[in-house]
This record gives structure tokens, C-alpha cells and sequence, in this order.
């Protein structure tokens, strides 16, 4: 397993197909990712958008096609290693996907509790990192007492708090209204500025112009257009 | 490991009910088994001290002589099995009896004759004290001339013996019936467990729990509730246990029937068994849910 240097990209995607029985959710992708790329995809509803975000972190299996993130190939992976990878991401979600029974600070320390990180650490990082996403105050919080925009802050704490190299957003801001999405998009070209790659899948295209970076467009499945604005 | 048990303590707490019901079932195997084990291991105990103290009384013709008796004795003492041979003359034996029936002591005053024979109490070699080898010393002792009676009071013992055997091997089959059950219940907990908690166990996944991370907890929970349900089941046997020796007293136990609780050991180990019994449920149950 090679990690990948500063030159070459993160993500690699060749030739990626994922079919359900006989309907094609994507067909033959091929596309290159860098580090510290700020990327959106776009495209119409059922382009394939959320496939293609699922599959750079095995959340579905590609049919045909080679998928290399920081120099893993999914294709070749074992079970055993599929945690591994995940780590390498941080994922924010339309629908937050909280866990109501813990507390917003435990729902962040998850991430560092798997990572087995020690309990300081986790307090120390769990702290600055709502601190950041302005949720400390809430930390003992449920998720359920929590607004849709302060909800969202939280997933994009527990995205973050555990430095991944790539941030996947599926719709972060899809249920937020203008305001709060505002603020979660600022959040990630924060952490963005900090280093780490970007991919936010959004039909928002009032954030896409403002926030720039590279859009790559699908339809029906397939790669259209893949340009920097 | 500590994150694992907190998380374990957790579920346990939220899932109340169901985890009650699991517990007490397991107390209720394990107050079972451990009554059957009680049982066993006493009844094991009061055999073996009627073993020690069997003793093969021959009573000899009246009228036996000095040398006779003599000649009896080295007979008996050269039969395989004897360990000892003791004399005990009428006069010893009137003594005895006056002294054992005290209250009665007035049906002695009209004797004219001593009635008791001279007799010989044989003990045998422990190892030897199998149903069969007594009968057949027993049946040896009286070809012997001058020899008018045998007699030994556990003739029944061997029969016991074989009827022991048998109960103890239903009782084998009995325990390992209940700790198949106790398995399949506390597998289908941690199944129903697992299932309340598939949101949480999916979105952990995603952000990288490994599978030991999400099993680690239920088989924490498993042996949580080996432990306590067993703990439950023996203190609920030792609880009637005392109730019943309490009130039952003298006829409870006896000189040569001493029944007493578990040993440290047994209960250690009993409760180690319990454990087990969780920790297969929880190995069953993940075993199949994560493959699907």
C-alpha cells in the first residue's frame, strides 16, 4: 500500500460502473481527485451522486472498475481493513445520522474512542472541535433537543475531529435553511483551509458559485463535465 | 477495555427488561444445576462415609469355643478385602444394648440368660466395598463352621449404588440441557440487542469501528450476565438451603448423614460456568448477525 505523495491525487476512480440488477447508477467514471482539492458533484436527482460518494468509502461495492484512495485499492481490500479505510474519511449525511442515545459530546468522542485515542486526548479534542462548529455550550446535549442547522454543526464535528484526509458531505445542507447552510459551508471551507480534501454532493448551486472549487457534473450515471470555476 | 465495559453497562441499563428476563433465566438454570450438583455431591459423600462404616456382623453358634473363635477369627482375617476383625462377646453386647436402650432398661431386669451370641464385627478394605464383593465375603464368612448368621446392615447399598449411577447420569443430562437453554436465551438477547442498536452499530461502522469495537461490549454484557445470574441462582439455593436446615434440625442431619453447602471452589466454578454460558450465547448470536 502506497500513500500517495503531494503530487498525486488522493482519489483515483477508473473506469467505475455499480449496477443494481439491471438498472446502471453509474457507468464507466474515470477521475482523479487531489489533495486539498475543494470538489462539488453535482447533477440532476438519480445522476449517481450519492453512488459514487458510497463507494469511495465501501459503503456500496464497485461492479466493475479500480477505485485507489491514498493509494488503497478498494478493489483488493480485506474485510479487516475496511475500518481502516473509513477512518481515512470524515462523513457528513442530508439526515445527520446522530445517534439519539448519546450526548452531542459522545456522539464526537465515537470517532476518537475507535481510533483509541486516551480519554484526556478525547476531552482535550472533543472540546476544540465543537468549539470551532460553536456547539460547546449544547455538548451535554441530546441530538433530538437539537435545531436541524445545530444538528448538522455536531456531524460536521464528528467529521472533522478525527483530522481525516478527505470530508465526504452528502446534501450537508439539503433540510438547513439558508442561514444555517451558510454556516455549514463556511465550517467546511475551514477545514478545508486546514488541509484536508473536500467533496460535497449539493444541489446548491447559489453555495457552489460562492464557495468555487472544481465541479464535476453527472448524469444518468455517467462523468460529463469535470472543470474548476 | 474500560470504554467497552462502560458501553456494556450502558446497554444493560437501557434495555431493562429484556435484560432482567435474561438474567433470571439464567439464575433459574444455574439453581437448577447447582441443586442437582448439592445433591449429588452430598448424597456422594454420605455413601462413601456408609461405605467406611460398613460392617459385617457374624454371630456365632452358642456353642463356640475358646479355640473355635480363635480359628474364625485368622479365618476371616486371610479372606480378601478384610481389614479388621473385632470380637465382641455376649457379655459386651448385653452392655451395649442396655446402655443404648437406657429408657428400656427394665425389659433387661427378668433375664435369667444372656440371649446375645458372640459375634464378630468385620471391617472391610474401602476399596473393596463394591454391592458384589460384600455379598460375596458376607456369603464366605458364613461357610465358616460354627458361624450361624451373617449379617450386614447396608445390603442394600450396592443396589444404591447402581441406582446412583443412573440418577447422576439424568442429572449430567439435565444440566447440559439447561445450559444449552441458558445459551439460546442469552443468544437471542444479545440478537434483540443487537437489533434495537442496529442504527447506532451501522453509523459507528461508517466512521470506522472495526468489528471487534462493536462485539467487544456484548461479549462484556454476556459475561455480565453469567456472573450475575449465577451469583443470583446460588445465593437463592444457599437462601432455601438455610431455610431448610434451619427448620428441618436434627432430622437434617445426623451423626453418620452430614449434608453441607457448596464449597468456594464448586461455587467459583459454577459461576465461571455461567459465565461461559453468556459469553457462547453472545459468540453464537454475533457469529450469525455479522455475516449477514
Amino acid at each position: 500500500m502506497m500513500e500517495s505523495n503531494e503530487n498525486s491525487p488522493i482519489i483515483r476512480l477508473f473506469h467505475v460502473s455499480r449496477r443494481y440488477g439491471s438498472k446502471h447508477a453509474l457507468v464507466d467514471i474515470s477521475l482523479d481527485i487531489n489533495k486539498n482539492e475543494f470538489v462539488f458533484i453535482n447533477g440532476p436527482s438519480g445522476a449517481g451522486k450519492t453512488t459514487l460518494l458510497n463507494i469511495l468509502y465501501l459503503g456500496t461495492p464497485v461492479s466493475e472498475g479500480q477505485v485507489l484512495i491514498d493509494g488503497m485499492n478498494l478493489s483488493r481490500i480485506s474485510r479487516k481493513k475496511v475500518p481502516v479505510l473509513r477512518r481515512k474519511f470524515g462523513i457528513i449525511f442530508q439526515d445527520y445520522k446522530l445517534i439519539p442515545t448519546k450526548t452531542v459530546f459522545d456522539n464526537v468522542a465515537i470517532v476518537l474512542e475507535i481510533m483509541g485515542k486516551k480519554q484526556r486526548l478525547i476531552q482535550k479534542k472533543v472540546r476544540s472541535v465543537l468549539r470551532t462548529v460553536g456547539m460547546e455550550e449544547r455538548q451535554n446535549s441530546y441530538p433530538l433537543s437539537l435545531s436541524g442547522g445545530e444538528q448538522q454543526r455536531v456531524a460536521v464535528a464528528r467529521a472533522v475531529v478525527g483530522a481525516p484526509k478527505i470530508i465526504l458531505a452528502d446534501e450537508p445542507t439539503g433540510s438547513l435553511d439558508p442561514e444555517s447552510a451558510e454556516i455549514i459551508f463556511d465550517l467546511l471551507k475551514k477545514f478545508h483551509t486546514r488541509g484536508t480534501t473536500v467533496i460535497v454532493v449539493t444541489h446548491n448551486r447559489e453555495l457552489i458559485k460562492k464557495a468555487g472549487g472544481r465541479i464535476i457534473y453527472l448524469k444518468q450515471g455517467s462523468l460529463q463535465s469535470s472543470l474548476t470555476s | 477495555m474500560l470504554i467497552f465495559f462502560k458501553r456494556a453497562v450502558n446497554d444493560i441499563l437501557q434495555h431493562r427488561f429484556l435484560n432482567t428476563i435474561t438474567i433470571i433465566t439464567i439464575a433459574l438454570s444455574v439453581f437448577i444445576v447447582s441443586a442437582l450438583v448439592l445433591f449429588f455431591v452430598n448424597a456422594n459423600n454420605i455413601m462413601n462415609n456408609w461405605k467406611e462404616g460398613v460392617k459385617i456382623m457374624a454371630y456365632l453358634e452358642s456353642d463356640a469355643a475358646g479355640e473355635s473363635i480363635q480359628e474364625i477369627r485368622s479365618k476371616i482375617l486371610e479372606m480378601y478385602g478384610v481389614q479388621d476383625v473385632r470380637f465382641i462377646s455376649k457379655d459386651e453386647a448385653l452392655k451395649y444394648l442396655k446402655n443404648r436402650m437406657e429408657r428400656q432398661s427394665s425389659l433387661f431386669d427378668n433375664l435369667n440368660k444372656n440371649p446375645l451370641p458372640d459375634a464378630f464385627e468385620i471391617r472391610m478394605i474401602p476399596l473393596s466395598q463394591t454391592g458384589e464383593r460384600i455379598e460375596l465375603l458376607a456369603s464366605e464368612i458364613e461357610m465358616i463352621s460354627n458361624v450361624e448368621e451373617v449379617e450386614y446392615g447396608q445390603r442394600w447399598l450396592g443396589r444404591f449404588s447402581n441406582i446412583f449411577k443412573l440418577l447422576k447420569l439424568l442429572g449430567y443430562a439435565m444440566c447440559a440441557l439447561f445450559f444449552m437453554a441458558a445459551v439460546l436465551i442469552v443468544a437471542n438477547t444479545i440478537r434483540l440487542v443487537f437489533y434495537s442498536r442496529r442504527e447506532e452499530i451501522e453509523i459507528i461502522r461508517i466512521v470506522g469501528a472495526s468489528d471487534g469495537f462493536i462485539k467487544a461490549p456484548f461479549y462484556i454484557e454476556g459475561l455480565i450476565y453469567g456472573a450475575i445470574g449465577g451469583a443470583i441462582g446460588l445465593a437463592f439455593l444457599y437462601i432455601i438451603f438455610c431455610f431448610i436446615s434451619s427448620n428441618v434440625g436434627q432430622g437434617f442431619t445426623s451423626e453418620f448423614v452430614i449434608v453441607d453447602f457448596l464449597s468456594i471452589k464448586v461455587l467459583c466454578e459454577i459461576i465461571l460456568c455461567s459465565m461461559i454460558v453468556g459469553w457462547l450465547g453472545c459468540l453464537i448470536s454475533l457469529k450469525h448477525i455479522l455475516k449477514t
